[in-house]
């Protein structure tokens, strides 16, 4: 039996009066990857969104329900510690433009204004872009900036940022909607084998990429989770009829 | 119907030659002043009339040094006054779009670029030399530095504002927090556009005269003592140019032509921070 790393229970996050995920029960077990699918405006963005608390940024915005890191109360702990254990990738890449690819790896920790020693730094500075498989790209120009490289790059870039922190769960929002198909494919392998010591969440549009790289699936529809399952499952068996309608393309 | 295909071009040319003629028409100004101020002003500028101080009437030769360190130094507070200030203001403009108190900072902030510099100086004149019973180049300087603090605050916004949001998102995302954010991600990034708008409006007050008048007052002596009366450029141009002297209208021209060259290099610094600068997304 795979231990719990996340658990939601009741949970709801809202624009306003509107809410947009609506009481979702969710377990997302350890060193799994999770896609989460469903149609534009289901609050599948909003979902990954609460679950390192990007999504109280903005305002207007509240939440309601336990959402469990670990058994851990992510919204009685201190924001930026929980961003420190659940790192985000996004959908546009956004590496610091103002900072070096050295810099760029190492930003969460030189930011928040840990010490750490050169020669620790430079172990996870190279630890990370091979985790992140961009060692081999990027070693010879460690002091160029961030910007100069291409975006499937920059986004492999953002995901050794992320996981430098070394995080318990990795938020990947739609993180190859802005790639090249080649890029997708090389992030989607990536993906393999960043599992072995994160635990990935992977909204995305593509369905194809959700059976894909998933071992399970969340389908979101208007705000809820209508089925959560094992992928191979959800995409030859699906229980619900609107899964089945989005799987078989009815409705996008 | 068939269209006039030639009259149309015909019209198309002059419309494009007439956009052509009134822009060159527009830099004319420009360089009448310039070539006006250089050839009254280009003979008497020399080393010795940098660095030495005005004769008094009757002898020749003297120079503005006076005037050019009172206006450097008149400047330079009225900037560290003015670029923290904006600069932070400007932050938050950018971070806080719809509140009320930026819409209310917004609005006096517009007013106060369009209040008359004379305005400015009568102000600081009952806010700060009548208390001190002094005429002070400090005054000056926070006459010049309310001057500023407009183009500063606008020019910080507007850059801030063109930053994706992405880019404190992916900060905030790390765990960083907000403070660090907006200081060693947001304002890095935006550099260039914050610079050019400091320097512009440094070149801006350079030759601000009206604030000046009742506030650091003039100097006929060398001071570099803030709280006291200090000469300047703009100063020494009005008192002098308005003299029945000569040799001072000399000095006048030449203290024009070197107001007229700091302007010109601010311009040009300015443009060379902004295309070596720019961030690349």
């Amino acid at each position: 039996m795979e231990s719990t790393i996340l658990k939601t229970i009741n949970f709801n996050a809202y624009f306003g009066e509107n809410r947009v995920v609506k009481e979702v029960n969710i377990e997302i077990p350890k060193n799994n990857v999770i896609a989460v699918m469903g149609p534009s405006g289901c609050g599948k963005t909003t979902f990954l969104r609460c679950i390192n608390r990007m999504h109280e940024l903005i305002e207007g915005t509240s939440t309601s329900g336990t959402m469990l890191l670990n058994n851990e109360d992510i919204y009685s702990m201190h924001p930026i510690l929980v961003r420190h254990k659940i790192g985000m990738v996004f959908q546009r890449p956004n590496p610091f433009p103002n900072l070096s690819i050295y810099d760029n790896v190492i930003a969460g920790y030189k930011l928040n204004g840990m010490k750490i020693s050169k020669p620790d730094r430079d172990a996870i500075v190279e630890h990370s872009l091979q985790k992140a498989s961009l060692w081999n790209e990027v070693k010879e120009s460690l002091n160029k900036k961030g910007t100069f490289l291409s975006g499937g790059q920059q986004q492999r870039l953002c995901i050794a940022r992320a996981i430098a922190m070394e995080p318990d769960v990795l938020l990947l929002d739609e993180p190859t909607s802005a790639l090249d198909p080649i890029s997708t494919s090389s992030i989607e392998v990536l993906m393999q084998e960043l599992k072995k010591n994160y635990t990935l969440v992977v909204v995305t549009h593509n369905m194809q990429q959700a059976a894909r790289v998933s071992d399970k699936t969340a389908f979101f529809y208007l705000g809820e989770l209508i089925e959560y399952d094992i992928t191979k499952n959800m995409f030859t068996n699906p229980k619900d009829t609107r899964t089945q309608n989005y799987i078989t393309g009815r409705f996008s | 119907m068939k269209p006039n295909i030639p009259y149309r071009l015909g019209k198309s040319r002059f419309f494009k030659g007439l956009i052509i003629v009134l822009s060159v028409l527009c830099t004319v100004p420009l360089f009448i002043i310039l070539i006006y101020i250089l050839k009254e002003g280009f003979s008497k500028i020399s080393w010795h009339f940098l660095v030495n101080m005005p004769k008094p009437v009757g002898e020749t030769g003297g120079g503005i040094a006076n005037a050019l360190v009172g206006s450097l130094l008149i400047v330079f507070y009225a900037a560290l006054i003015a670029i923290p200030l904006g600069v932070m203001c400007g932050i938050y403009l950018s971070e806080n779009r719809n509140t009320r108190l930026a819409n209310w900072t917004r609005l006096s902030v517009d007013v106060l670029q369009g209040t008359p510099s004379i305005v400015m100086g009568i102000v600081v004149y009952f806010w700060v030399v009548k208390p001190f019973h002094t005429f002070s180049a400090l005054s000056g300087s926070i006459a010049l530095a309310i001057m500023m603090l407009p183009i500063v605050v606008r020019s910080t916004e507007e850059t801030l504002k063109l930053l994706p949001d992405t880019l404190k998102e992916a900060g905030l995302a790390l765990g960083l927090p907000y403070h660090k954010v907006i200081l060693r991600i947001i304002l890095p990034c935006g550099i260039s556009g914050i610079l050019s708008g400091v320097i512009l409006a440094v070149a801006r007050i350079a030759g601000e005269t009206a604030p000046l008048l009742f506030t650091a007052f003039g100097n006929p002596y060398f001071s570099t003592n803030i709280f006291k009366p200090m000469q300047s450029l703009p100063l020494l141009i009005f008192n002098y140019a308005t003299s029945a002297y000569e040799d001072w209208h000399d000095l006048a021209w030449g203290a024009a032509l070197i107001l007229l060259i700091w302007v010109l290099l601010l311009n040009i610094i300015t443009k060379i921070i902004t295309r070596k600068w720019r961030v690349q997304f």
